[in-house]
């Protein structure tokens, strides 16, 4: 038996209504799905069918309305250590420089200086920054930048991350090195790890399963275990053949849900 | 560069050394540059220049410190408390749009001749441009980052230490290079209007005895007070905010 790591039991998340006329916003509702430790776990979707909501509930920033969220276990309710995010904004602060940022999350969780360097300095090696950890995110490129995010979710030493379209803000080269690091960093620290993305081949590279998800209110139409070796390898997992069938799989799942509306 | 604004100031004060004379200007409207220096000197032997500058001086630099903390403190709390700054934001317009040296009179019945009146008119002035800029600068976070801080579990004070504090200081900076030039206005027109000390006090008694070169030499004592308060502030800000881009001292 893996242990579960993360855990939906019957989510639903509404939003009041905006204005006086309007209904109750139903974002997403009946997320029944749990992943087992190690595990990378994409979601796709169509805009706006609550992909963010999702992630958001699980980091315990913003509360289910319906049904629990666990994280090893343990009923999530507020931000807890368990679970780092990452978005696809960076969110480096520019007064800090890539290993005070790098540092933050350690920072406030208390942990003395002499503590964090070390942690800080081989995460950002491993994120080959290490000749750029005394630069300001301004003297960055958008990749590199989106690597010292990376790093920073890692330094907390998550046990689950959240991971909202990271990449989507890059170009189609950056991208693909982007991912192929975080496939190996996933690989080598056997983190669990949640990812939400548009983009369909980048969900079959990297994960072990697809979850696909229907147009508001969101719910979970089809899941999709993506089965090609080498899953910490997503530069050569892009060239299986069989990502073609799974691209046309997600396609069409992808289609009826636009053709029901 | 330098070269070039050393030579203009020899040019500029030829002509306002000989200008005058040849163009039929006479000594009563523009002095001679050299009647300005020695009415400099005889101001400083028998006037007391330096301690009516230094009292000046003074009301400045604390105007300036007071206006600047509660305009900051001010301004925080605004941009923290939406609620807040809905109810205050009528009033806060009216005052900021109030001409704040129209109130050196009124303080000066208040307080008399005394320091407070001058103080108060630069805390005033100094205030609204440093509270717009903090309020500003806290509203314009992207609670994105503040989730992020959020999500690592940052109490409310870690978030205003490490995330609004420093968020804010350009816009503060940008706000206390304004309030410089500023505060140096309100104590001058809370001199004017009532006080027998200070420079704005030199001003009124140069005018009334007519004396030009007097007016002249209390301008330049003005501007030299402003000009070091905003260079004191530049020097700061650019060690505050070395990490700017475009502000990086070459490695
Ligand atoms: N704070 C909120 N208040 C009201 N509605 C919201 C809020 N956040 C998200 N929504 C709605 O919930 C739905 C899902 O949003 P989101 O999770 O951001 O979608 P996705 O990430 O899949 O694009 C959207 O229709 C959005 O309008
Ligand atoms: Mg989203």
């Amino acid at each position: 038996m893996t242990k579960v790591r993360l855990e939906f039991r019957n989510v639903a998340k509404r939003f009041p209504a905006q204005r006086k006329s309007g209904d109750i916003v139903t974002a997403v509702e009946h997320l029944d799905f749990a992943l087992a430790e190690g595990e990378v776990v994409s979601i796709i979707g169509p805009s706006g069918c609550g992909k963010s909501t999702l992630l958001n509930m699980g980091s315990g920033l913003d509360p289910a309305s319906s049904g629990e969220v666990f994280v090893d276990g343990e009923k999530v309710v507020k931000p807890n250590e368990h679970v780092a995010f990452m978005l696809q904004k960076d969110l480096l602060l520019p007064w800090r420089t890539i290993r005070e940022n790098v540092e933050i999350g350690l920072e406030i969780r208390g942990v003395s200086a002499r503590e964090r360097e070390p942690i800080s300095l081989s995460l950002l090696k491993r994120c080959r920054l290490g000749d750029f950890v005394n630069h300001y995110p301004h003297q960055l490129s958008g990749g590199m930048r989106q690597r010292a995010a990376l790093a920073r979710t890692l330094a907390v030493d998550p046990a689950v991350l959240l991971l909202d379209e990271p990449f989507s803000a890059l170009d189609a080269q950056t991208k693909m090195v982007l991912q192929q690091d975080l496939g190996q960093m996933l690989g080598e620290t056997g983190k669990t790890a949640l990812f939400v993305t548009h983009d369909l081949v980048e969900a079959i590279a990297l994960s072990d399963r697809v979850l696909v998800m229907s147009q508001r209110p969101g719910r979970i139409v089809k899941e999709i275990v993506i089965d090609i070796p080498d899953r910490p390898n997503p530069m050569e997992r892009r060239k299986s053949p069989k990502v073609g069938p799974y691209v046309a799989d997600l396609m069409s799942l992808l289609h009826i849900d636009e053709a029901v509306v | 560069m330098m070269a070039g604004s050393l030579a203009l100031f020899v040019v500029f004060l030829a002509a306002w050394e000989w200008g005058p004379a040849l163009t039929g200007i006479p000594p009563f409207i523009i002095p001679p540059a050299s009647q300005v220096w020695n009415s400099f000197l005889r101001m400083l032997a028998n006037d007391q220049l330096m301690y009516h500058t230094a009292i000046t001086a003074f009301q400045v630099v604390i105007g300036f410190i007071l206006g600047m903390i509660l305009g900051m403190v001010v301004g925080f709390i605004l941009g923290m408390s939406p609620t807040a700054e809905f109810i205050l934001s009528p009033y806060i317009l009216a005052l900021q749009i109030a001409p704040k040296v129209a109130f050196a009179p009124l303080f000066v019945i208040w307080f008399g001749y005394t320091v407070y009146p001058k103080i108060l008119v630069a805390v005033l002035i100094v205030f609204f441009p440093v509270m717009i800029n903090v309020l500003g600068a806290v509203r314009a976070i992207d609670p994105d980052i503040v989730r992020l801080a959020k999500s690592f579990n940052a109490s409310r004070t870690q978030v205003f230490w490490k995330i609004e504090f420093p968020a804010s200081l350009p816009p503060f900076f940008a706000g206390l290079r304004i309030a410089a030039t500023l505060a140096v206005i309100g104590v001058v027109v809370g001199e004017i209007v009532g006080g027998n000390t200070g420079l704005g006090y030199l001003l009124t008694y140069g005018e009334g005895s007519g004396n030009t070169a007097m007016v002249f030499v209390t301008i330049i004592m003005l501007t030299i007070i402003g000009i070091l308060l905003y260079g004191a502030i530049v020097m700061i800000e650019n060690r505050v905010l070395h990490w700017l881009p475009g502000r990086m001292r070459p490695a």
